[in-house]
């Protein structure tokens, strides 16, 4: 069988200055995965992504999306992606959430071309996705944390991604909210046939969602299916973590022990 | 009044000039103050008064120049300033805000050093610094005229990456955007702008025209688009009356403007106070 991979890295390293902040990653997500890339602070999630994106440079190594090399990619509309900054938006800014949602498509619609009715509809749609249309005429900032990071995803399906990627989607959304919203990306991934690729520091519950994980501490520590992942022991957790951790296994709790 | 409008070709200038500029100033001012670069109007203003001090000088010292326009003077320093600017906010990643005070206290230093040579302060400079009702001259205000023309063309042509990028820039280059293009080419925009509204409103409250408009939409607005449609006809509303009183009362425009945009944001802020207190009546009842 013929398989699409929608992202491959291969013994990519990153040295901010010089410090190694990511070291000889290598991995592959195909097409329909639900991944999972879960780490401690400082790990090199977040940089990760911004190569994946093509917003950093490796310093080693190779980064291809949809078969071509990052630097060449023009697809860009194939792709959404919601960042851990969208929690940290400056609220006082005077857009309604259709609006919001519409930046979604420049990509699109290309230079010199407004919006139009088409447009409109179709972020109309991407707001229905996300159970947020009621609230299409709300300025954004009038909204609460998992309503704005609704929109934020809705902002990323609008252009009709193939491949979703989110950075700690979930940081200051309530734990409620929190289990709606893998239920959303969970409809996204079998429903719409969207691969996801979502970065977290809650291991419980994303091994718990996602078809496979990949673990990370400057480099990558487990790469595989989420079941083999769950036998994955509380020691080698330990030596990731470099203090003592319990997996949490039946809720949504936090993974990591602080003490 | 209309009678000395049709008779005097100065005030036809100073008039035409003025309703241009009261609608792009407020335009760009929008992108500025969301983006938080609102000292950044202050910044080029003050490297404007460098130019045409340059430009008073030579035209003092070398006698074959002379009869030279210093407004072109001071927006060729404009523009070099906002470029100036650009790539000092990428030697100081961290402090990019660092590049406003030094562009602004260069500008004045280096002013007033050219000032002096040129043989001090005369009306002359108090009419660029505080505006003037008669220095805009018929190719003054042409020039306004092509300033104008350009920044819509490239405000609606880019309509949608401005936004963008001034919502969330990570999210524009995920997009595709150039956002460092479309930066380069908005700042250079507000140069020439700046440059042109310092003959109406003066260098020291040109910034005024930039956000005070936008600082009263802002009161009042939902959405973006409102936020610039009201932002404009606060930024005109000021300008007109403003001109207006400029002449019966025979003291700079500067002045006159800013006094009313000042006015017109009390008016925003006191109608978003009442009205939210409406509603939560409204509520409760």
């Amino acid at each position: 069988m013929y398989v699409n991979n929608i992202l491959e890295l291969n013994d990519v390293s990153f040295k901010y200055e010089k410090e190694t902040v990511v070291k000889d990653v290598s991995m592959t997500i195909e097409e329909g995965q639900f991944f999972g890339l879960v780490g401690p602070n400082g790990s090199g999630k977040s940089t990760l992504i911004k190569l994946m994106l093509g917003l950093l440079k490796p310093t080693r190594g190779s980064i291809k999306l949809f078969g071509e090399p990052v630097r060449n990619f023009k697809h860009w509309e194939d792709i959404g992606f919601v960042s851990q900054k969208a929690n940290s938006f400056n609220s006082g800014f005077p857009a309604t959430v259709l609006e919001v949602v519409k930046t979604g498509l420049v990509s699109k619609t290309g230079l010199f071309r407004f919006y139009n009715k088409k447009d409109r509809e179709k972020a109309m749609q991407a707001l229905k996705t996300v159970e947020m249309e009621a609230y299409f005429d709300y300025n954004i900032g009038e909204l609460s944390g998992g309503q704005q990071q609704r929109v934020f995803i809705a902002r990323a399906l609008v252009s009709d991604p193939k491949f979703l990627i989110l950075d700690e989607p979930t940081v200051g959304v309530d734990a409620k909210h929190v289990a709606d919203f893998y239920q959303l990306l969970r409809k996204l991934n079998r429903e719409e046939g969207i691969t996801l690729l979502m970065v977290s520091h809650d291991i419980g519950t994303i091994t718990e969602h996602a078809s496979h994980v990949v673990c990370m501490n400057k480099t990558i520590h487990f790469h595989g299916a989420s079941h083999e992942y769950k036998a994955f022991s509380n020691e080698d957790l330990s030596q990731l973590y470099g203090h003592p951790v319990q997996q949490l296994t039946h809720n949504h709790g936090e993974v990591e022990n602080n003490d | 009044m209309i009678e000395s409008f049709m008779t005097y070709e100065f005030l036809q200038n100073a008039a035409l000039a003025g309703i241009m500029i009261g609608f792009v100033a407020p335009l760009l001012g929008v992108f500025i103050v969301v983006r938080r670069l609102s000292l950044i109007a202050d910044a080029l203003s003050h490297i404007t008064l460098t130019g045409i001090a340059a430009s008073l000088l030579l035209e003092k010292r070398v006698s074959a120049i002379n009869d030279w326009n210093p407004v072109y003077m001071g927006m060729a320093f404009s523009v070099a300033g906002a470029v100036l600017i650009e790539k000092l906010r990428k030697v100081y990643k961290h402090y990019e805000e660092l590049a406003i005070p030094i562009i602004l206290s260069g500008g004045i230093g280096l002013g007033v050093i050219l000032i002096s040579l040129a043989d001090g302060f005369n009306t002359d400079l108090f009419s660029y610094l505080f505006g003037s009702v008669t220095a805009v001259s018929r190719s003054n205000m042409l020039t306004v005229l092509v300033i104008t023309i350009l920044v819509l063309a490239i405000v609606l042509l880019f309509y949608k990456e401005l936004f963008v990028l001034s919502f969330d820039e990570d999210h524009a280059s995920v997009s595709g955007v150039n956002g460092k293009m479309i930066h380069l080419l908005f700042i250079v925009m507000v140069a020439l702008v700046i440059a042109s509204a310092m003959q109406i409103v003066g260098i020291l409250l040109v910034s005024a025209l930039m956000t005070l408009p936008v600082a009263a939409a802002l009161r009042i607005a939902k959405s973006f688009k409102q936020t610039i449609g009201l932002s404009i006809f606060f930024g005109e509303l000021s300008v007109i009356i403003g001109l207006i009183t400029s002449y019966q009362l025979s003291v700079p425009p500067g002045g006159t403007i800013v006094v009313t945009a000042i006015l017109i944001l009390i008016m925003a802020i006191t109608y978003r106070k009442v009205s939210t207190q409406f509603s939560l009546k409204g509520e409760t009842l």
